[in-house]
């Protein structure tokens, strides 16, 4: 049993793999019930096709988005003040330097980025994360504009008042809606990544380990 | 904004929330749609009773939530009357030439519930009411889209103190001609932006807006402004409302 636990190290703290996956629930119905809230008043020439959607109509799935949002909220701040407070963040999305991504991107779109020790993020994958963590950040903000619009009038005077934060929004869905596709792939293309994001563990080998 | 217009003349006729009824419906015999039941995972459509409770016990959550976050004293923005929306947009759960015709002479403001003063009010006496005040202000639907217009009229708190409401109730009841009825919390009622309006544009209130009287709340969502209303109640009973019976969010505060 002590030498398989040698074998393995941690490389996804307990509170990251919970909060990801209310977060990825969270995320989605919010993002299937913002379509159907989207569909009643389109901001461009389309519509979601409504099997996309969730709530059935516009009333359920306001119903839907704000019951979501208190699980966003919620699991969203409790990762953000970990990866803050415990050093998370730094640990393992910092630094990150223009060039570094450039190049990662690069090697990505060749085919040829390497993610073979599970335990360090490549330059493309700690842009990704952070830009996903501010695109939640301007979401929720946008959202609290939409939701209260005369109570956070101030805060939506950053964002074109009422009508400016639909845009806003909308951008911000069409943006994070991109990241889950990329990170979806990536998993699918990275197979050996999703059981660690259960597990939280990865088994590296005896010369790699560092404990 | 011009083409969401176009979209929303294009509608014109068949009234949205007439199709959101409709959809309903379908939705109703349809059960969760494919995106609700891929989410809800091992949950079967029989388990859509619990969900429905719980999303409904989150609105009324929700409901108890903005209670505390609206400021009574926080007004919402007024606008130059340059940036009035022309035209104007109609939203009803009917169509626009169905909106109810009241009669001027015969119309009477029924008053009930915890009110002192019951005695129904005549419309020239309503008109008489001081003082007028005008307000240019967004009216934001539950839709997503937002019209700024121009209403006048007096101060609904004004009015509640002069029928002698029990100011201390918990909620202000509407029923309306067109059979529409919805309610509103005190506080809001109180608000000093919230007015019972007889005039739009600087006109009488035209049918469709909602002749012969308005109750204008520019911190709520367009549905909670009842418009052709007929009778107003104080009460501590938790009245409803036509759309919110069916699901949408009782506060629906902004």
């Amino acid at each position: 049993m002590a030498k398989f636990q040698d074998q393995t190290v941690r490389i996804h703290p307990l509170v990251v793999r919970i909060t990801h996956w209310i977060n990825a629930f969270a995320i989605l119905v919010m993002i299937a019930s913002g379509w159907r809230i989207y569909n009643a008043s389109p901001l461009f020439g389309f519509k979601f096709p409504r099997d996309w959607t969730l709530g059935g109509w516009l009333a359920g799935a306001l119903q839907w988005h704000f019951a979501a949002m208190w699980l966003v909220a919620a699991s969203g701040l409790v990762y953000l003040t970990y990866g803050i407070l415990s050093g998370h963040f730094r640990r393992k999305l910092l630094p990150v330097t223009p060039t570094a991504v450039g190049r990662d991107l690069a090697a990505a779109l060749r085919g040829k980025l390497a993610h073979g020790d599970l335990r360090v993020y490549n330059a493309a994958q700690r842009a990704a994360y952070l830009g996903a963590i501010m695109i939640g950040i301007v979401m929720v903000l946008s959202g609290l504009v939409l939701w209260k619009p005369v109570q956070f009038y101030t805060l939506g005077l950053f964002m074109g008042d009422y009508e400016g934060a639909r845009y806003v929004h909308f951008f911000a869905m069409a943006a994070l809606a991109l990241f889950v596709i990329i990170h979806v792939v990536m998993a699918v293309l990275v197979p050996r990544t999703l059981p660690t994001m259960f597990t939280g563990r990865v088994r590296v080998p005896d010369t790699a380990r560092s404990d | 904004m011009k083409r969401l217009f176009g979209m929303r003349e294009s509608l014109k006729g068949q009234s949205r929330p007439q199709i959101e009824k409709i959809e309903r419906r379908l939705f109703l015999r349809q059960g969760l749609s494919l995106g609700a039941l891929a989410l809800l995972g091992g949950c079967d459509v029989t388990n859509a009773d619990s969900v429905q409770k719980a999303l409904w016990a989150m609105s009324r959550w929700n409901d108890r939530v903005q209670g505390w976050i609206f400021d009574p004293s926080r007004l919402a923005p007024e606008f130059p009357e340059s940036a009035i929306t022309m035209p104007f947009p109609f939203n009803a759960f009917y169509g626009m030439d169905e909106a109810p015709s009241v009669d001027a002479a015969s119309y009477k403001l029924e008053l009930g519930g915890l009110v002192r003063d019951k005695k129904p009010w005549t419309l020239p006496e309503l008109y008489g009411l001081q003082p007028q005040v005008s307000q240019v202000t967004r009216h934001i639907c539950v839709e997503g889209w937002s019209a700024i217009g121009k209403w006048s009229g007096v101060r609904f708190s004004e009015f509640l103190k002069r029928i002698g409401a029990d100011l201390t109730a918990q909620y202000v009841g509407f029923k309306c001609a067109d059979k529409y009825y919805t309610s509103i919390d005190m506080p809001t009622a109180l608000h000093p932006q919230t007015l019972l309006t007889f005039r739009f544009a600087d006109q009488i209130l035209p049918v469709p807006f909602g002749f012969p009287m308005k109750l204008r709340i520019p911190t709520k969502l367009g549905f909670k402004n009842p418009k052709h209303i007929v009778a107003i109640f104080v009460t501590n009973d938790y009245p409803g409302g036509y759309w919110e019976d069916q699901g949408y969010n009782w506060f629906s505060g902004s």
